[in-house]
């Protein structure tokens, strides 16, 4: 199976839970206070989703590792090179 | 020394049927090249030093597609100054793919692994003995190299840079989920006959190819290991990431998305 059709598959069933669960297709009697809070779920979930991915992202900027460090050795070693292969006689 | 050195026969231990720690292994890196005229004697020079302070048996493959700037002729020179064992040219006429660079190149590799990286710098040598260890350790197909784990990073990105890698990255775990941290780089080492075998089938170009690589990878049940690395941005040159880059990433990720 696909990643996609993984994804489609994971939707239809969430999806028809929740239209089962809304529409009161199972006879199930909620509470109202439960249906209150089914039936804007997928918006909640959405947004909830939305600031988690932000969020990673983020983060994952914030703690991005500069390697200044690597650029200093990588900068003193092509002058080690140069010099090293003039001397082997290499025009450059 | 004579006697360090003898272990590293290749003809007799070729054939014990073990194979697998004592057996010689030999290490063959592709770099495909096109106008790195200056950054080629350097990079060259860099992976003799590390191969030779780690006691690696190698060979540097240079795959250089017709580049005007005089990149062969440096590789000539540099093919004299190492040796023919060491340094081998496989120049082709004209630029052609990244996948059909790197067929071309194991067609002439006698090495039992393979590594591919950039010539231009951004990857540093010093990380392919820490490959071969990782290797080791667990007996992996692929040891990719990353740059957003441990201490892996990069150098010369901006922050609109860093926004889109990261974001790129998060969009691709959560598509995809290929059970590899950096999916976009191209540091990595290869059992032979796994990237033969995965070049085959990967016929994505640019970013994308070296992501359908892993993908591929997965489905076909390889184990990956992951080194982080330092991503030094190209010293020489221009780097490129604009908007055609970006589109053709995301019609890439998508199509693998919907195929895979």
């Amino acid at each position: 199976m696909t990643k996609l059709a993984q994804w489609l598959w994971a939707l239809a069933l969430l999806g028809s839970a929740w239209a089962a669960l809304t529409m009161g297709a199972l006879g199930l009697d909620l509470p109202s206070p439960c249906r209150e809070v089914l039936w804007p779920l997928p918006a909640y979930l959405l947004v909830s989703a939305g600031c988690y991915a932000l969020g990673t992202v983020g983060y994952r900027v914030a703690t991005f590792h500069d390697c200044e460090d690597a650029a200093r050795e990588l900068q003193s070693q092509i002058q080690e090179a140069r010099a090293d292969l003039a001397r082997r006689g290499l025009r450059f | 020394m004579a006697s360090v050195e003898s272990r590293r026969s290749p003809a007799s231990s070729r054939q014990e049927p073990e194979g697998r720690s004592r057996r010689q292994d030999k290490y063959s890196v592709l770099l495909p090249t096109y106008n790195e005229r200056e950054n080629l004697p350097l990079i060259v020079w860099l992976l003799v030093k590390s191969f030779s302070e780690s006691g690696i048996n190698y060979e540097i493959i240079i795959i250089d597609d017709g580049s005007p700037d005089g990149t062969k002729d440096v590789a000539e020179q540099l093919e004299k100054i190492y040796g023919s064992d060491k340094i081998l040219l496989r120049p082709r006429e004209k630029k052609l793919g990244l996948g059909t660079a790197y067929i071309h190149g194991m067609e002439h590799a006698t090495g039992n692994y393979i590594v591919i990286m950039d010539a231009d710098l951004s990857h540093h040598p010093k990380f392919i003995p820490e490959f071969i260890r990782k290797q080791k350790e667990g007996n992996f197909d692929i040891v990719s190299g990353t740059r957003y784990k441990g201490n892996g990073g990069v150098y010369g990105w901006d922050l609109k840079r860093k926004i889109i890698s990261r974001g790129a990255n998060f969009i691709t775990q959560v598509l995809l989920r290929p059970g590899a941290s950096d999916l976009t780089g191209s540091f990595r080492l290869y059992r032979k006959e796994v990237l033969q075998k995965l070049v085959e089938k990967c016929v994505s170009k640019g970013y994308v190819f070296q992501m359908e690589m892993i993908v591929r990878a997965r489905q076909m049940n390889y184990t990956i290991g992951e080194v982080p690395i330092s991503f030094v941005d190209r010293v020489y040159g221009e780097s490129k990431l604009g908007g055609n880059e970006i589109v053709s990433f995301l019609k890439g990720l998508l199509t693998l998305f919907a195929t895979t």
